[in-house]
């Protein structure tokens, strides 16, 4: 955990009279809807068709128990019992009153938790990959550099009404875990020949209604020049993005309309001024930010655990969570863990009170009292120890969240879609459930293997559609609730070779029933041309492309024709 | 006459704001008083307003959608100039006024002028503002003590040019 110095704890608690003090005025008469609308948004606050939503921050992911287990209290005394974890790395409750949402910022603050720039057209929670710290293939600790990102952006006097909402990822390790190529900055740590770390910065990626990949405009940065290039780019797009259309006002836009290679000139220009000026880092900053992370003190293990291999050897179930569930730690002795919250039947990243207690209580004793959640909407144990990883899983297990299909068809991203969202076209949890329901045959889909599978209600993309391997998105026609299938997405280079990719629409939507079948036909199509189990359905949907899965779900092309001419001649 | 905060107080204002016409023809300079002239106005008419300029009687303001770089010569020949918020939310004024500061050195009043909000007087000044001219219903007592809403900030800006984590060192140090 990064720990409040006092000049952090202050701030926190200024934004907290200071809200109280809008809320107050607004309740009284003396700032209008629209006015207040403004404010409340940049603290995490909506006011939605079913109810208010408050959509408290979790800076990067990262988690004490202490502040877990005050989350647990202020879901319990001012909301319904549970809390969403979002894949924006943040904790959303559903029903707080806004008279109290003062008091609920007020309670936050005392465990170094605020609401800060959760929403509105603010630069947001900055997020980053849920193994940040203890990842095998690190490269830098991304924790690190997204505190320094977040103290930039919080509160930036010039950046705080940008023409609309800004997101912003860092990846620290070789693999991205973090998609940057999606955000509208991404930075992807690197390290140049003489070992010097900097950033490849991409610009202009993002979901919602137009999908982009973030351009590379910045091959490598070096890391001391890294708030003052950020500062350029967020200038250039303040002062230029579109504020005439809500649709087109997020720097992809401006990307787009400017051309990379224009958009880049004008960075660089404006980061002329800036380069080298008092905004340049210093070794001393990053190491005392460094120094403010707490560590977890690692014993010295052995590499392997004798008990934790006989179990392996022993206990199939066992064995299948370990497969899925339990990942490597740069640490001798040591694993990460996940926790799956998505049970079949539990709406994607919800959590109760009680859950989150216990899940405090588990932490302490496994994993330092830490934890992290990741984009993919688990949490994750980042340190536990080898040989108390079958003690772990049989306490998890009790809890519901050792469900091991982490990478696995089942893991769906899902938004809340048509049941809980004004916006939905449609609804998105019983989709999954469906999925989940179908494909409940834990062999079966350990066979088909690692494959993203991600819901959104809307084209606003919550679910992150368009960068599952499968995406599903609710669409409306005449009414009534279709869903359209994507194949081909992907969230970025987590295997080498694999960049980001935007998903492509196969044809025709379906009904919700004839969902399932779909996503049954475009698997039994993967199954049937893989090369071998380490080729994976994106990696087959790339090599072979569309078609033979469009011929799998629709028949192939003279039978598409037909059935058009068909449904011409009968309309 | 609307109500100035200049320098946290509140204070009478002499100046006259020339808008443009409804189809956005430039307005009549009058002869005498302390006018400010849109941007526009300057740029087309400057030969002839230099000697005026030179009276101090004349100020400029900027609309969000223009730049402060047609003026970057002509900065020190204003005792004034505004910045004007079309809508509260439209934060481009805040990118021109550091601008105004920063990159040309402008030394005279910066004025926000439009839609300019209580909520917002704190970020504009940290941008460099020190002149408010808030909107009619905006009360102007209370938003005096918005100027300490925040005791610290973590970015450079032109109230405080130096980053919080550089004065951190150097307090670390001592
Ligand atoms: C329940 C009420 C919700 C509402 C009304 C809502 C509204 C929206 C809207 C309007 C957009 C589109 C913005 C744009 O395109 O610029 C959006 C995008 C997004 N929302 Fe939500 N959302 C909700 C819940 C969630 C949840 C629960 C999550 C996380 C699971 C989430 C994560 C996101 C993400 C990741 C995006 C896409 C960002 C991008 O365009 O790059 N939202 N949301
Ligand atoms: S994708 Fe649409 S339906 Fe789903 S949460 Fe976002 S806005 Fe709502």
């Amino acid at each position: 955990m990064y720990l409040y110095d006092e000049i952090d704890q202050k701030l926190v608690d200024e934004r907290v009279a200071q809200f109280r003090d809008q809320t107050r005025r607004f309740l009284a008469g003396k700032l209008s809807e629209d006015e207040f609308r403004a404010l409340r948004l940049r603290n995490g606050l909506y006011i939605q068709r079913y109810a208010p939503m408050l959509r408290i921050a979790i800076p990067y992911g990262l988690l004490s128990t202490k502040q877990l287990r005050k989350l647990a209290q202020v879901t319990h005394q001012y909301d319904r019992g549970y809390g969403h974890f979002s894949t924006r790395q943040n904790l959303q409750l559903n029903w707080p009153k806004l008279e109290r949402v003062p008091d609920i910022l007020a309670e936050l603050a005392t465990v170094q938790m605020h609401a800060i720039q959760t929403s509105g057209n603010s630069f947001r929670n900055v997020t980053t990959d849920h193994f940040a710290g203890v990842a095998q293939d690190e490269i830098v600790d991304s924790f690190v550099w997204c505190e320094i990102i977040r103290q930039w952006s919080t509160f930036h006097p010039e950046f705080s009404y940008l023409p609309r909402k800004f997101k912003f990822a860092v990846n620290g390790a070789k693999s991205d875990r973090a998609a940057v190529a999606v955000h509208d900055i991404g930075l992807h740590a690197v390290k140049d020949e003489q070992g010097e770390v900097g950033f490849r910065v991409l610009v202009g990626g993002g979901l919602g209604r137009t999908p982009a990949i973030g351009f590379v405009i910045r091959e490598f940065l070096p890391w001391r020049h890294l708030l003052t290039y950020i500062e350029a780019i967020l200038r250039v797009y303040n002062r230029y993005g579109r504020r005439d259309n809500i649709h087109k006002a997020r720097i992809k836009i401006l990307v787009k309309e400017r051309g990379p290679e224009k958009f880049r000139e004008e960075v660089d220009a404006e980061w002329a001024h800036l380069k080298d000026g008092p905004a340049t880092l210093v070794p001393e900053e990053v190491a005392r930010i460094e120094s403010r992370f707490t560590r977890p003190s690692y014993l010295r293990l052995p590499a392997t655990d004798a008990g934790l291999e006989a179990a392996l050897a022993t206990e199939r179930a066992f064995a299948n969570w370990h497969k899925r569930n339990v990942h490597p730690h740069k640490k001798a002795g040591y694993a990460a863990v996940t926790l799956s919250l998505k049970k079949t039947g539990v709406p994607p990243g919800d959590v109760t009170v009680e859950q989150m207690e216990k899940i405090a209580d588990l932490a302490d004793r496994y994993s330092f009292g830490e934890l992290r959640v990741s984009h993919e909407q688990n949490l994750i144990f980042a340190d536990v120890q080898l040989a108390a990883l079958h003690a772990l899983w049989q306490e998890v297990k009790e809890l519901g969240f050792a469900t091991p299909n982490v990478g696995l068809l089942t893991n769906i991203i899902c938004c809340p879609g048509g049941d809980f969202c004004s916006l939905a076209n449609a609804k998105s949890i019983p989709v999954a459930e469906a999925i989940q329901q179908r494909f409940d045959d834990l062999d079966y889909l350990h066979d088909i293997g690692e494959i993203d599978l991600n819901i959104s209600g809307c084209m606003n993309a919550c679910g992150h559609h368009h960068v599952g391997h499968i995406g599903i998105l609710g669409v409306d026609k005449n009414g009534e609730e279709w869903y359209q299938i994507e194949i081909g997405g992907n969230q970025g280079e987590i295997r080498p070779g694999r960049g980001a990719s935007l998903g492509k629409v196969i044809g025709p939507s379906f009904a919700r029933a004839e969902v399932p079948d779909v996503i049954e036909k475009l698997i039994g199509c993967y199954l049937a041309r893989r090369d071998s189990e380490a080729e994976r359905f994106i990696d087959v949907v790339h090599r072979v492309g569309a078609e033979p899965f469009k011929e799998s779900v629709y028949g192939n092309a003279d039978q598409r024709a037909a059935h058009r001419r068909g449904q011409l001649a009968s309309a | 006459m609307a109500t100035l905060i200049k320098e946290r107080r509140i204070v009478a204002d002499s100046w006259h704001l020339l808008e443009r016409g409804p189809k956005g023809e430039l307005p009549e300079v009058p002869a005498r008083g302390d006018v400010i002239v849109p941007l526009g106005l300057w740029l087309a008419r400057r030969e002839e307003l230099l000697a005026r300029a030179e009276t101090g009687t004349l100020g400029a303001w900027i609309d969000a959608n223009e730049g402060p770089e047609a003026l970057a010569a002509d900065v020190q020949r204003f005792p004034l100039i505004a910045v004007n918020f079309p809508k509260f939310g439209d934060g481009r004024g805040y990118s021109i006024a550091r601008l105004l500061r920063e990159r040309y050195s402008f030394k005279g009043e910066l004025r926000a002028i439009g839609d300019v909000l209580h909520d917002h007087l704190f970020f504009m000044s940290q941008c460099g503002f020190d002149a408010f001219a808030l909107r009619e219903d905006q009360d102007p007592q209370e938003a005096l003590s918005v100027f300490g809403t925040f005791s610290d900030g973590y970015q450079t800006s032109v109230l405080r040019p130096v980053p919080l984590f550089r004065r951190r060192l150097a307090a670390g140090k001592s």
